[in-house]
């Protein structure tokens, strides 16, 4: 036997010999959703030392950011986080607005909340799909992934697209919401909700899983603050940190919520805290859009409803007389002419917002406005200084540490994964743990590569 | 606590250590003197009005190709710190000059230093003295340079590199 486990294991090898098998996990490993390498140092089973090395996703987003002007990296910003683009791009183009010192309008700040809170139950159906399904449970994924689906095809109403949806701006967002999406919301979290109740009524007190789950990869309460971790990690200790809590930003406080707490600190105590939240997201988003104030149809100044086609063909055979006393406040990509209005989206901020385009193509200032924002060496350009935005990401604290030369590309961008933190304590979770709890305290901890590595 | 007292707390303890404080924008910022960086950092953390347990971002800025500082000290190490108890920030900063580019590391202080320190030394090039375990942390070892620094150009290829052997 031992001639065997020497061939397999390398000379040496397992329990009493004294010399610890070291094992290289990664960087491509079926059960690691994301490329990372762990050298583990094995006694038998368990791990004794292990060292956690990144950087294989790096895409120099910190450099490519200060390339371009302001608007430029919100694309960058969506390649983040990518299960839950949303709440980059927002967190982005918030701090870039808290270093112009513009406010962006209530209507905007509401949307930015339902948004990001649909991005967070993508995000957290992700990551407990996907650990479950790494213990076996791939009925659980599946539901999951079903249910992110719904979601998704909300984003993709909105946005136009499915992952790089590059929707946030500075100042704003790309466009308004879609008709009619408050009830395809109602329909999408109906289905969320019973998609949760079944993963619930499967995981939650299953045997196996709660058996893989229940004191696995605990961290204590110093150790976790520490080591600077945040979400649903920091509050399965204990701690109710929440930047929407804490910091309000956006609409959150003005909705109810609960910040949901455990205080085991292990695997299964973040299972239940991201399971909690996803409600919570959920009723955050259902009242911000009850909430929301809606944006005038858009008419001119005696009340007829106006064509955004006509408007432009006028403008560009030079009849404007007349149109210039209009005030034009159409949808941005001549959709037509009740969708609620640009500037119900966008701060009232020339220096800043790109004008609608009936106004770029109907009016020689709102061209000469377009060109000051599109030429190279004009567009945003913010005062000198610095200023760190704080968000909540799905996984903790996003923050945007912004410096500003007065030029119109941005002097420094650093993004605060809220990631990395987890990942830095990672062999805290591991050591002195089997190798097979390696893998359901990896996906507890959600690491998602391209925060990480930026 | 209101951010003026903040300062004026560390203004109190710190004096002429203390080199610049702000709080544009609403972020409450204190530059201090390289000399005094654990100190102010240790009192940030554990003076019970102050209570800024959490090291919530490290990072550093090149100011090479700042307008008007191309002169001053080349770069400055910044931390973002949090108190989970009062609900405040505090950014602290400090500037270090490119021929002596070394900080004290803030590891014994905050475990969270120690990948944030070894990203800072991969990005920039700035040392943290006593780190113990001064490796990069974004690139590989064979990488030549620090691309977060100005004079680094965004266009510049380096060879691709095989398996370790």
């Amino acid at each position: 036997m031992t001639e065997i486990r020497d061939f397999m294991l390398g000379e040496g090898s397992g329990t009493g010999s004294g010399q610890n098998l070291q094992l290289g996990v990664g960087p491509a490993h079926p059960a690691m959703h994301g490329i990372i390498r762990i050298q583990a140092e094995l006694d038998g089973e368990f791990i004794r030392k292990a060292d956690v090395e990144i950087g294989y996703l790096h895409r120099a987003f910190e450099k490519d950011c200060e390339v371009g002007g302001y608007n430029n990296a919100i694309p960058y910003t969506d390649r983040l986080n990518y299960v839950s683009p949303l709440i980059n791009n927002f967190a982005y183009a918030s701090a870039v607005e808290k270093l112009l010192g513009i406010e962006v309008t209530e209507r905007c700040q509401y949307i930015r909340t339902v948004m990001a809170e649909i991005s967070r139950v993508c995000d957290h159906l992700t990551c407990v799909g996907a650990s479950a399904m790494e213990l076996g449970a791939f009925t659980v994924f599946l539901y999951m992934i079903k249910a992110r689906e719904f979601l998704w095809e909300l984003v993709e109403d909105v946005t136009g697209a499915r992952l790089t949806i590059s929707y946030g701006r500075v100042g704003g967002v790309k466009a308004d919401l879609p008709e009619g999406f408050a009830a395809k919301v109602t329909a999408a979290f109906k289905e969320t909700r019973e998609v949760l109740d079944e993963v619930h009524r499967l995981l939650t007190g299953n045997r196996i899983f709660m058996d893989r789950m229940v004191g696995v990869g605990a961290l204590s309460r110093a150790e976790t603050l520490g080591y600077a971790i945040t979400g649903p990690l920091l509050r399965a200790v204990g701690v109710a940190y929440d930047v929407r809590r804490a910091q309000p930003h956006w609409a959150y406080d003005r909705v109810q919520f609960e910040v949901p707490t455990q205080t085991a600190g292990d695997n299964y105590a973040r299972y239940l805290v991201r399971m909690a939240e996803m409600e919570q997201s959920m009723r955050i988003a259902e009242q911000a859009l009850a909430l929301m104030p809606g944006g005038p149809i858009n008419v001119d100044f005696e009340g007829r409803p106006i064509d955004p086609a006509a408007y432009v063909d006028q403008g560009k055979q030079g009849k404007t007389e007349g149109l210039l006393l209009v005030p034009i406040r159409l949808s941005p990509n001549l959709q037509g002419q009740n969708r609620p209005a640009w500037e119900q989206v966008n701060a009232a901020d020339k220096r800043v917002v790109l004008p609608p385009k009936e106004t770029t193509y109907g009016s020689i200032e709102g061209l000469m406005n377009h060109f000051m924002l599109i030429m190279e060496g004009y567009g945003i350009r913010p005062p000198q200084g610095e200023a760190y935005f704080a968000s909540e990401g799905a996984n903790g604290e996003l923050g945007f540490y912004v410096v500003s030369d007065g030029s119109d590309r941005p002097y420094r961008v650093r993004c605060r994964p809220p990631c990395l933190p987890p990942m830095a304590a990672l062999h805290r979770m591991i050591e002195g743990e089997m190798i097979a709890d390696m893998v359901p305290t990896f996906g507890s901890v959600n690491m998602i590569g391209g925060e990480l590595d930026r | 606590m209101p951010g003026g007292v903040i300062l004026e707390r560390l203004r109190e303890l710190f004096g002429p250590a203390l080199v610049e404080t702000h709080a544009r924008h609403g972020d409450l910022t204190a530059v201090v003197e390289r000399g005094v960086l654990l100190d102010v950092l240790r009192v940030c953390r554990d003076e019970p009005g102050l209570g800024f347990d959490v090291l919530m971002d490290l990072t550093a800025v090149d100011y090479l190709k700042y307008p008007g500082r191309e002169d001053g000290p080349r770069f400055e190490v910044v931390y973002h710190l949090y108190s989970m108890g009062h609900n405040h920030r505090l950014r602290v900063k400090v500037r270090v000059d490119e021929d002596d580019a070394v900080v004290p590391t803030a590891v014994e202080l905050w475990p969270i230093a120690n990948w944030f320190e070894r990203e800072v030394w991969d990005m920039f090039g700035v040392r943290f003295a006593g780190h113990p375990d001064p490796r990069r942390l974004l690139m590989y070892e064979q990488f030549v340079g620090h691309p977060l620094r100005k004079d680094y150009p965004i266009n510049r290829r380096q060879p691709l590199i095989g398996p370790k052997t």
